[in-house]
């Protein structure tokens, strides 16, 4: 760890905020199309686009948005559904947990709003900055709020211009996520405890996905990998 | 319970959906409020923070079609190459469309 001033890791500033916005445009511009494949799904399912534009602004989780979509008809059994988005969005609870050291210093407010537009990637990569010693929080905001405003507009082109596109799979589309991901794993700070510890929470991931219920795969992976780094503690310098 | 989707219905279900994604959201920092943060809490949170990516991407890269594992392979092999995130991305999105175009 580069020693830095703590508080400098913790700003948030409009700077930050627009630098983390910017910096999300790219990334933001495949979550477009990621948008479009689900208003178009959502249409295709029955779904008013009011009730899609409304589900992808107050959920904003794309996974669990698709899960939905296959639960859907002229009945909806609540509960299930409820769990299945618990399931499926537990992960942001890790990603609130080892956001908090650097979100502690924040008034609640503040602390609690960021949190509004956590998810997947932009939380990796202001973990990535904490990880090499810059601050992170802005990117978070910053490039959370890109990416909510992409998958809003996603979601309406694709309730209106969504036969523009009629295989987004083909297109390798839903690999956006999973390719951004991997690459701040690969880009991460990487050590032989650190990849054994992977290794570990990858092989509790896949049990989990085979003999488990259905979607606690990610939970478990991330909370075995978790214990064992708590056993197994980083030596300091 | 079921809810008609029809009417007001599919509002309720989307708010019920938008209220538990916010509870996850919310938890795991209001959770931490009331943990210790010491050396081992630290130690477990820098773990777990790699290991969510990892379990999330176990199962595609194992159980994922041609299309996915290749992306993967590919994303990764840029990223150790340029370390460069939206090559690896571009590289990965191409390698999967061209795969599945081809039906290779």
């Amino acid at each position: 760890m580069p020693v830095h001033d703590e508080k400098q890791l913790q700003a948030l500033t409009a700077a930050l905020t627009w630098d983390g916005f910017r910096q999300f445009l790219p990334i933001s511009a495949f979550v477009v199309l990621f948008g479009l494949a689900f208003g178009l799904a959502a249409t295709q399912t029955g779904l008013s686009s009011e009730t899609s534009l409304v589900m992808s602004a107050l959920v904003f989780a794309g996974a669990s948005q698709f899960a939905a979509l296959d639960m859907w008809g002229t009945h909806i059994p609540l509960v299930p559904l409820a769990l299945t988005v618990f399931a499926i969005n537990a992960r942001h609870l890790l990603m609130g947990a080892t956001l908090y050291p650097w979100l502690s210093s924040l008034p609640p407010a503040k602390r609690y709003g960021v949190m509004l537009v956590a998810s997947d990637a932009n939380w990796a990569m202001s973990m990535q900055a904490f990880g090499a010693g810059k601050p992170g929080l802005g990117l978070l905001l910053g490039g959370g709020l890109a990416l909510w405003l992409a998958w809003l507009l996603g979601t309406w082109l694709g309730i209106y211009f969504g036969s523009a596109i009629d295989d987004p799979v083909g297109f390798g589309l839903d690999m956006v996520m999973g390719c951004f991901l991997l690459a701040m794993v690969v880009g991460g700070q990487k050590n032989l405890r650190i990849l054994i510890i992977w290794a570990v929470a990858a092989s509790a991931s896949l049990l989990a996905y085979w003999y488990l219920p259905s979607n606690s795969h990610v939970v478990v992976g991330a909370l075995v990998g978790g214990a064992l780094g708590a056993l197994w503690m980083e030596k300091k310098a | 319970m079921m809810l008609e989707t029809a009417g007001s219905g599919a509002l309720i279900v989307v708010l019920v959906m938008a209220v538990v994604t916010l509870a996850t959201r919310w938890g795991g920092v209001f959770v931490m409020s009331f943990v210790p943060i010491n050396l081992r809490t630290q130690n477990f949170i820098s773990a777990m923070s790699g290991s969510v990516l990892v379990a999330l991407l176990a199962p595609l890269a194992l159980e994922g079609d041609n299309g996915a594992r290749l992306a993967l392979l590919s994303t990764a092999i840029v990223m150790l190459l340029v370390k460069k995130p939206l090559a690896a991305i571009a590289a990965g999105i191409l390698v999967a469309a061209l795969v599945r175009q081809t039906g290779f």
